[in-house]
Formats: structure tokens, C-alpha cells, sequence
């Protein structure tokens, strides 16, 4: 479905959008490419759109813990977050759930 | 399960039970696995509890075998769960939750206990310890003594051995004074000789400032309800509120001997580490009695391991040291080298402690003053002892002249000394590949080798994936060494180390450089000229840098912030945030209180407080409420989010005190004022106050002005009361308040140049030395004072109120919530 248009989110940062009952986190990469998790910290229930990003991980704001953006695995051993599928389609965000 | 399987049960999911396990599976042992730990956790590294407990390593580092690694192995593990009896004759062990379970082959690893000597109090009829007394055996021991320590002041650590020392020292982390009760006559008297044993005494008492008390036995703890202190048999008593029992340890033996095992100080093993006259029991690590020994150390259960895994797996894997004949090893004792963990203390100790013999050599070497003592003891040609206390220089090279029995230098000073010329170190090339590195750790130079060839070229990395050098640190060097060796020269600098940020591989000092060489004024220019990859951890840090170093020129790409600079507040555990007005010198107003009040009245604020920082916060605000907040507040931000300028707490002072010798009120205000704001490497809170009875703490601030007799001010640096309590360094002292403004800028300008990421000015100052700080800030010794005032003035004039930032959001939906959850934008969901 139709998140908007990507530039909601500046580069580089997170946005959450709540879908139906889901809470997704969405990143626009610097290399403009999106990701799409979950958007609760499984640590403890951090906010991970307010986290910071590159290419690879999302670093939690709460006690920094990190996850792979396109895995969904924890970098320091906590259990992974849901990845969702989403792509730009001419500057609209487009996620399938 | 195939039954066909022969069914292995653990007894202990300690060290020695889970190092024994992956002994077994990497010779391909094939057996049903099932291991009891009666703690609720995976296999963790026991001896790093000391880093715990002293916060240089952390809880989540130390785990050895995590859940995942029995799954992945089809392990199958019952934590929390305790063996009480075994029937070695139906093959069956029973667990305390009532359950039986049947094997073909038994390993105990039960480890040892921490031994509590007769003391009367220790113990609370019915309810165990004592609150507020403590053993140091288990994660769950080290945690509850945390949460203890954090709320007391004075601890007593009973036993001044390696564990006493550790403990000690840990303490002295979480409360204010520590004092160690020992009963022998010198500490560490298991391992060092008397001189030994005074020298490290000294050295912890002016080092650490640790209280030491030797020949002190501890008959009594005093206190009904909290421990209040303890009574020495000599009549004296200490005043504590916390107590740390590390007399020693005794092996868990109690279930092998009530199921009809032979037991003595520990479980009688043979040399294939088998139960006495047992065919199918085999015993491993600290309580196992092997011809007579009892170990306390974690190199001897190494090699056990691979003995034990060998035999009860019927197969040796090349390059595990196991001798032995007809398919059998043998395990044939361990030469122990105990070394102290404690930063800034090196002791190593191998062997006899004193010549024994008429005709053993001794080599010895004494300087008490500073806290070094070295000795050898030789006979007939071979290295039977040696003692390092303040100097671990020899360590690598004595422990392997030791376990290996190598012939010695003539000119035995060498053992002692490197005298001039690369010391006679044997090449790594050399080692066999099974050579133990870290005894600590059990790493093994080939796993080091292993590790490298996988593409792991930095030390640093080396040492995480393997955790060699992470127990008592003395192998770094040899680590090093062979990690260049095996990386061939393309060995690259341990980033952890020096580098400013972790992604860009550069000290403070030369990104500056490079930064400015490049004209680069942005995070992501930082990455891709100098670091390569983009690195989210390293963002924060640079973009402190960039504003420091470029001010107005800095160009702010707001995702290098973290979040608490992009909203100016702090995140708070439920995602809300806290904001804190500015409130110079903690002076207010009748009009300023009102607004205040108006505010968290209309918008439900539900708490409202004073802080320590003598200004007032109201916590739990959602971000998109910020800007109305701040609107309606129309107050200036406080800055309580930031690596800033944050406070000046002042004292009431000579408007006002009978004892007020200089207007400090007035003084921090305008310290406020100017430097309000300022980013740098770490927080900057700032104190004046106006006598030296330091109503506004001064003496333990960043930065505290004390006034003194005379119309003078004595500025203190370097202060703490944080994590770290320390009294700052007197950097000057000057005759007006103008002085003090400039040189605080001065100062503050040096440190926000010099200073590491996260490094407080407590670590910066005492790392830097005051004096070196002083010459620069005070006496210009380096000609740098007018360029430094210069900077800092600008940074002055660049400064922006943030929470002006709120008519328009600077990025789109800067302020918009990412939980809890009310949430916007709701996006339909089409089925
Ligand atoms: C609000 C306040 C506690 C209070 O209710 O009084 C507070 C709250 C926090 N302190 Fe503090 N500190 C507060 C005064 C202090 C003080 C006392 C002082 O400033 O005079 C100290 C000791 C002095 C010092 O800083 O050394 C203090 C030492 C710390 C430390 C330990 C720093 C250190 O290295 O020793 C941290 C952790 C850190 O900075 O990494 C910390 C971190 C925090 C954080 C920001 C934790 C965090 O990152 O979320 C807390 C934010 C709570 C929240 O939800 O907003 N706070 N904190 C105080 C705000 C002062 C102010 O007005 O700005
Ligand atoms: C704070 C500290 C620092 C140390 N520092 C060093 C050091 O620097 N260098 C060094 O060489 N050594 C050090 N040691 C010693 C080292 O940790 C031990 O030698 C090592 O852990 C012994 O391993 P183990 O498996 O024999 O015993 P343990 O690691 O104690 O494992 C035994 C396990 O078995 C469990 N268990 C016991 N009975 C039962 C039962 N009936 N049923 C089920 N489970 C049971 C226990 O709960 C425990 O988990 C240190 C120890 C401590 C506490
Ligand atoms: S406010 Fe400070 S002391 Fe209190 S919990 Fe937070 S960090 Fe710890
Ligand atoms: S809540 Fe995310 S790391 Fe703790």
C-alpha cells in the first residue's frame, strides 16, 4: 500500500507509520534506497524511527542496541525485529504487507 | 532421538562442563547432550565478573555459549536446574525439579562454591546472608551486589587474595570507600612472597585508595536489620554497610559423594579424568582432585577438556596437546600462573614464591618506592618461580620459560629486564599452533591464526572474536605480535584504541587535520573522504566535531544527530521526552515560576521536577507537543539533552550568606550567559560558590569556581560526582571574575579541541595532566591562549536558542511521533 511520498522522510532518517495494527518503522537510506522494520524496539520498546542509521544497521535510541536494516537481526544479541518488503515507485512509498 | 545414540548428561554448565562439550562436538563425538546448570544462563565467562563488577566490560560481553549455541547443537539444556543425587548403578541422574534422567556416559563439572568461613552474623537464620553481605562466585552474585554497592558508602571486602583484590577494586566503581580485611600477614599470600605482598599493599593503599588491613581475622558483622560493620578479633571494628565475603572456595562435591563417589578436598580423578573406578563417570575443572591438586584457575580445566573429550569421544583431533598411549590421553597436572586483574596493578605469579632450596638461584629485584618488585627462582638451570608486582614487562616471555621449561639467558637480568636491543623474544613463526596464548580464555595461537585467515585484521577484532587478551590482559602483546604475524604485514591499527569515532580510522588530532585539509564540513563528506563507509555509530561524535571546528560554516544534516539533538530534549524510556528550561545560575523569577506552572498545568505534565542541576524539568512530554511547549514557555533551552555547556549551579553568596566571600551568584550567571550552549566532547557542568564550604559543589564539577578570603576565586578542573567522584585539580587561582570568564572559555576551548568523544573532563584532565593544562591554559607556555579565546569567541557569537526552532519544523516531521502510539499518518489498509 501507499505510505506517501518518500520525501517525508530526509535522507538518512526514520519515520513511523502505523498500518492497520502494525507499527512500521521506514528509513530512507543515504544511498536512497528504503528499509522497512517493525517499528518497536524488541529490547524495550524503543522507538527505532528515532534511531540513527547507515547503509547497514539502525542503532535503537534507548540503550543503542543495533539491527540489520535489510535482515532484521540483531548486531548485539537481541531478538530480530520484522522486516517488511518496500520500494520507492516514483517518489511514493510503497510497502507490502 | 535415534536411541542408537549413546546419551552423554553434564552435571554443571560452568567453564569446564561447556568448554569439555565443544571439546567433544569438534572431534565429532556423536551423543545425545543434555547438560543441568542449576544457574538460569548459558555458559558465561566467569572471570570477566571481576570487569563486570569494575564496569569496564559489559554484562552482555561476557556470554561464552548463549541459548542459540545449545540449539544450533542440538545441546539440550536445563538452566535453573539442580542435580541432586546420581545412581551409577541404574545410570541415572535426579534433578531437584524430580525428573530422572538416564545416560551411558556422566560428566560432573560442578565447579566450586565460595567458602564462607564461621562468622558470626554472615548468616540470617532461615534467610541466608545477611543483607547487605555478599559472596563473588556467580553473574547473579555480581549483580545483586551492584544494586546493593550503589546505594551504600562503605564497603569491607573480606580476603586479600586475587578474588578479595578484584573485588575490592569493582567496588570502588559502584561506592565511595572501600577497605580490605586480610587475615594472613601479607596480601596474596597464597601466590607472594612477604616483600611481594608489602609492595602491592602499598600500591593499592596510594594507588587505588583502598584501606588495607592485614592480620585482621574477621570474627564478627555487626548490625541487626543492615549491616553497620565488622569485628575484628583484636577488638577492633570497621564501620561499613556493605560486606564482600572472598576467603577462598570449596569444590561442589557434595552430590558425587552422597552418591558414593570418592571424594577427598575434591572429586578423585585418574589421569584419563575418569571418577575413581568408574568406567563411565568422568569428572573436569575446579572440583576434580587430580594426583592430589585441587585447582583454582581456569588454564588447568583447558587442558582437562581436551583430555577428557579425547577419551570419552575415543578420538583425538590433531593439534590439541593430548599425549598418551593406545588411543587414551592422560592428563599429567598444570604449572599455575595467576595474574591480577585490577587496571594500573600488574602482578603475575608463577611457581615457588621463595627459594626452597640451598642451592636454588634467586634473582631479585626491589624498588618499593615505586611500587615494583621482580624476582626468579632457578634451579638447575630451569625457571621453577617468578613474581612481577608493578611491572608485567616479562610476563609473556617468563610464563613460557616456565610452562615449557626453557633453557635461560646466562645474563639472568634479562629475565627481569629488557636490556637495550629487541628483548629475545622466539618468533611466533615458530609457536606451534596448539600453543596456548590466553590462558585466561583458553586461545590457542591457531585459533588466533584461524581468526586472521577469516579476514579479521585488526587486534581489536581478533580479541572480540576470540576474547584472547580479555581476562587478565598480559598476553596482549604476544597477541599482537601474532596477529601481525599472521595478518602479514597487513595488519591494521586497533580502531577501539585511538580512533576518534569507531567508522573514520583516525586520533582526534589527525581527523582535525585531515578535516580541515579536505575543507570537509559535513558528516557524510567526513565518511566519504576519509572513512569510507557511512557508520551510524560514528555520526553524533563527528558532527560535534564538524560544529566545533566550522561554527557558522558547519553544513547540519540533521541525520547525523542523534535524537535528542534533533528535537532539543531528552528521550525518555516510553519514547516521551523531558524539557528543561535554561535557568542561569539557578536563579528565577516569581513571573518565570508562574509560567512554568501555567504550562504543565494546561498541558497535564505529569511530573514536574527539581533537578540536580538547580533548574526545573518536566518530563514526559510527547515530541509532537515540543514546539507548543516551548512556545508557550518562551524560555531559552536548558541544554539537559546534549554532549554541552549545561549548568552553572551557583550558591546564594555574599549578597546574601554571612560567610559569602564573593558574589558567586552573579559570577555564574554570567558564565551561564556566555558560554550557555557550547557542544563538546562530553557534558560541561559548571559550579561557583561563594566560600569554600561549597554549598554549589564546585569542587567536583567540570569546572568550579570557589571563592576565597581576599576578593580572590580558585578555579578547580577535572571535578566528578557522577559515575566517577573526583575531587578537581586546582588549575589557578585569580584576583577577579573577568579572569575567571576568560580562562574558563580558554579551558573549555582547550578540552573541546582535545579531549576524546564521551571523554569527560574527569578522565581528560587527569589523562592530559594538570600541569601540562595548566602551562597551556594559564602561562601560554604554547603560545595557543589568544587563538583558543579567539575560537571559543566565535563559537560564543554562533550561538542559537534551538527551541526558537518551532514556528516551522526543519525537516519534515521533525516532531512527529514514533511512539507511544497516536499515531500519524494512519494508513488504510486494503485487504
Ligand atoms: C534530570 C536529572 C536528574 C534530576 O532529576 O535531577 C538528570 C537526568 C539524567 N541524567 Fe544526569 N541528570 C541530572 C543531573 C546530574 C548530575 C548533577 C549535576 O548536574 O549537578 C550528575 C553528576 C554530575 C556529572 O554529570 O558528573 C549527573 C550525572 C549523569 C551521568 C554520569 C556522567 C558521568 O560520566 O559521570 C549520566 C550518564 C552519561 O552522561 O552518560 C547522566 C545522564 C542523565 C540522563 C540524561 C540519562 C539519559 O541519557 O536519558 C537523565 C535524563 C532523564 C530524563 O528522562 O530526562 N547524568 N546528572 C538532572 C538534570 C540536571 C540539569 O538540570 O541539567
Ligand atoms: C570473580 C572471579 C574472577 C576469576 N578470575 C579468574 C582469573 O582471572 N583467572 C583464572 O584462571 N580463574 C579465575 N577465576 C576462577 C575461574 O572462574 C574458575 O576456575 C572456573 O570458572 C572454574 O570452572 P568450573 O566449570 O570448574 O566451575 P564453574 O565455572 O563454577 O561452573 C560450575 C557450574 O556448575 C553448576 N553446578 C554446581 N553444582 C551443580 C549441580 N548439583 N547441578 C547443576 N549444576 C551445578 C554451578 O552453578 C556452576 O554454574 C575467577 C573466578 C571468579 C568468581
Ligand atoms: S536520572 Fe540520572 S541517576 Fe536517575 S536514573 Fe536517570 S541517569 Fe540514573
Ligand atoms: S529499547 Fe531499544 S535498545 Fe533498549
Amino acid at each position: 500500500m501507499n505510505l506517501g511520498s518518500i520525501n517525508d522522510i530526509p535522507l538518512g532518517e526514520g519515520r513511523t507509520f502505523a498500518v492497520g495494527s502494525e507499527m512500521v518503522a521506514v528509513f530512507r537510506l543515504r544511498d536512497g534506497s528504503v528499509r522497512a522494520l517493525s517499528a518497536v524496539c524488541p529490547h524495550k520498546g524503543g522507538p527505532l524511527a528515532d534511531g540513527q542509521i547507515d547503509l547497514k544497521q539502525v542503532v535503537c535510541p534507548l540503550h543503542l542496541n543495533a539491527w540489520d536494516l535489510t535482515t532484521g537481526c540483531s548486531l548485539s544479541g537481541q531478538s530480530p525485529v520484522t522486516v517488511y518488503p518496500v520500494r520507492v515507485d516514483n517518489d511514493s512509498l510503497i510497502l507490502e504487507m | 532421538m535415534p536411541s542408537s545414540r549413546q546419551r552423554l548428561v553434564v552435571i554443571g554448565n560452568g567453564m569446564a562442563g561447556a568448554r569439555t562439550v565443544e571439546e567433544i562436538l569438534a572431534r565429532g563425538g556423536d551423543f545425545d547432550i543434555t547438560m543441568f546448570g542449576d544457574e538460569p544462563y548459558g555458559n558465561y565467562n566467569r572471570i570477566m565478573l571481576s570487569n563486570v563488577l569494575a564496569g569496564v566490560e559489559d554484562e552482555s560481553g561476557i556470554f561464552l555459549n548463549d541459548l542459540s549455541w545449545y540449539a544450533e547443537n542440538d545441546i539440550t539444556l536445563h538452566t535453573g536446574v539442580r542435580i541432586e543425587r546420581i545412581d551409577r548403578y541404574a545410570r541415572h541422574v535426579y534433578a531437584a525439579d524430580g525428573s530422572a534422567t538416564p545416560y551411558d556416559k556422566l560428566i560432573i563439572a560442578t565447579g566450586s562454591s565460595a567458602f564462607v568461613p564461621p562468622i558470626k552474623g554472615a548468616h540470617v537464620p532461615g534467610r541466608g546472608y545477611h543483607q547487605g553481605v555478599f559472596v563473588f562466585r556467580t553473574l547473579d552474585d555480581t549483580r545483586s551486589m551492584i544494586r546493593y554497592a550503589r546505594e551504600h558508602q562503605r564497603a569491607v571486602v573480606i580476603g586479600g587474595g586475587l578474588l578479595g583484590l578484584e573485588a575490592a577494586r569493582g567496588l570502588q566503581n559502584h561506592l565511595g570507600h572501600v577497605t580490605l580485611v586480610h587475615a594472613a600477614g601479607h596480601l596474596m599470600n597464597a601466590q607472594l612472597n612477604e616483600r611481594a605482598g608489602r609492595t602491592l599493599q602499598a600500591t593499592i593503599e596510594q594507588k587505588l585508595g583502598i584501606d588495607v588491613v592485614v592480620g585482621g581475622m574477621t570474627t564478627e558483622i555487626l548490625g541487626k536489620h543492615a549491616v553497620t560493620g565488622i569485628k575484628l578479633a583484636d577488638g577492633r571494628v570497621l564501620d561499613c554497610d556493605v560486606v564482600v565475603i572472598a576467603a577462598g572456595i570449596r569444590p561442589n562435591t557434595a552430590v558425587a559423594a552422597e552418591s558414593g563417589l570418592v571424594v577427598e578436598r575434591g572429586i578423585v580423578v585418574d589421569d584419563y579424568m575418569r571418577a575413581q573406578d568408574e568406567a563411565d563417570i568422568y569428572v573436569v575443572g575446579e572440583c576434580a582432585q587430580h594426583r592430589g591438586q585441587v585447582y583454582g584457575l581456569v588454564a588447568p580445566l583447558w587442558d582437562q577438556a581436551r583430555v577428557l573429550a579425547t577419551n570419552v569421544s575415543g578420538t583425538n583431533v590433531s593439534g590439541t596437546n593430548v599425549s598418551g598411549t593406545n588411543g587414551w590421553a592422560t592428563y599429567v597436572g598444570s604449572r599455575l600462573v595467576t595474574k591480577l586483574k585490577v587496571a594500573g596493578v600488574d602482578v603475575a605469579s608463577m611457581g615457588l614464591q621463595s627459594p626452597e632450596r640451598d642451592d636454588d638461584e634467586l634473582v631479585e629485584f626491589a624498588e618499593p618506592r615505586s611500587g615494583v618488585y621482580k624476582n626468579v627462582i632457578i634451579r638447575d638451570g630451569r625457571l621453577v618461580g617468578a613474581t612481577l608486582v608493578g611491572d608485567n614487562g616479562k610476563a609473556t616471555a617468563l610464563v613460557k620459560a616456565f610452562e615449557k621449561g626453557l633453557p635461560l639467558p646466562a645474563n639472568r637480568a634479562e629475565l627481569l629486564f629488557d636490556l637495550g636491543g629487541p628483548a629475545a623474544e622466539e618468533s611466533v613463526a615458530d609457536m606451534p599452533d596448539d600453543e596456548q596464548v590466553c590462558n585466561c580464555n583458553g586461545v590457542s595461537k591457531g585459533a588466533l591464526k584461524a581468526c586472521v585467515d577469516g579476514g579479521c585484521k585488526t587486534v581489536g577484532g581478533v580479541m572480540d572474536k576470540t576474547r584472547a587478551g580479555k581476562g587478565c590482559g598480559t598476553c596482549k602483546p604476544l597477541v599482537q605480535r601474532i596477529v601481525e604475524w599472521a595478518a602479514g604485514g597487513e595488519v591494521e591499527e586497533d580502531p577501539a584504541a585511538s580512533y576518534y569515532v569507531p567508522g573514520v580510522p583516525m586520533p582526534k588530532s589527525e581527523l582535525m587535520a585531515a578535516i580541515r585539509q579536505h575543507g570537509l564540513t559535513s558528516v557524510s563528506s567526513v565518511f566519504a573522504t576519509l572513512g569510507g563507509e557511512e557508520d551510524a555509530k560514528s555520526k553524533m561524535g563527528l558532527a560535534s566535531l564538524l560544529k566545533m571546528m566550522w561554527g557558522a560554516d558547519y553544513v547540519d544534516e540533521r541525520d547525523a544527530r542523534f535524537i535528542n539533538d534533533r528535537v532539543h530534549a531528552n528521550i525518555q524510556k516510553d519514547g516521551t521526552f523531558s524539557v528543561v528550561p535554561q535557568m542561569k545560575g539557578g536563579v528565577t523569577t516569581p513571573a518565570d515560576l508562574k509560567r512554568i506552572a501555567e504550562v504543565a498545568e494546561r498541558h497535564g505534565v505529569p511530573m514536574v521536577k527539581l533537578t540536580g542541576g538547580q533548574r526545573i524539568d518536566l518530563l514526559g512530554i510527547p515530541k509532537e507537543k515540543l514546539p507548543q511547549i516551548w512556545a508557550e514557555l518562551d524560555m531559552p533551552s536548558g541544554y539537559a539533552y546534549g554532549k554541552s555547556f549545561r549548568t552553572v549551579k551557583t550558591c546564594v553568596g555574599s549578597d546574601f550568606c554571612r560567610f559569602g566571600v564573593g558574589d558567586s551568584t552573579a559570577l555564574g550567571i554570567a558564565l551561564e550567559e556566555r558560554y550557555q550552549g557550547i557542544e563538546g566532547p562530553g557534558k560541561m557542568k559548571l559550579a561557583v560558590t561563594g566560600c569554600p564550604r561549597n554549598c554549589a559543589e564546585a569542587y567536583v564539577k567540570d569546572l568550579g569556581v570557589v571563592a576565597i578570603d581576599g576578593g580572590k576565586w580558585e578555579i578547580y578542573v577535572g571535578g566528578a560526582a557522577g559515575a566517577h567522584v573526583r575531587k578537581g585539580d586546582l588549575l589557578t587561582t585569580v584576583d577577579s571574575a573577568d579572569e575567571v570568564i576568560t580562562l574558563t572559555g580558554r579551558f573549555l576551548q582547550y578540552y573541546r579541541e582535545n579531549g576524546n568523544w564521551l571523554e569527560r573532563t574527569y578522565a581528560w584532565v587527569p589523562r592530559v595532566g594538570i600541569d601540562h593544562i595548566r602551562a597551556v591554559v594559564v602561562d601560554d607556555a604554547e603560545g595557543i591562549a589568544a587563538d583558543l579565546d579567539a575560537r571559543m569567541s566565535e563559537a560564543v557569537a554562533a550561538y542559537r536558542d534551538p527551541w526558537k526552532e518551532r514556528a516551522e519544523p526543519a525537516t519534515p516531521g521533525q516532531f512527529r511521533t514514533s511512539l507511544p502510539l497516536i499515531v500519524l499518518p494512519q494508513v488504510p489498509v486494503r485487504a
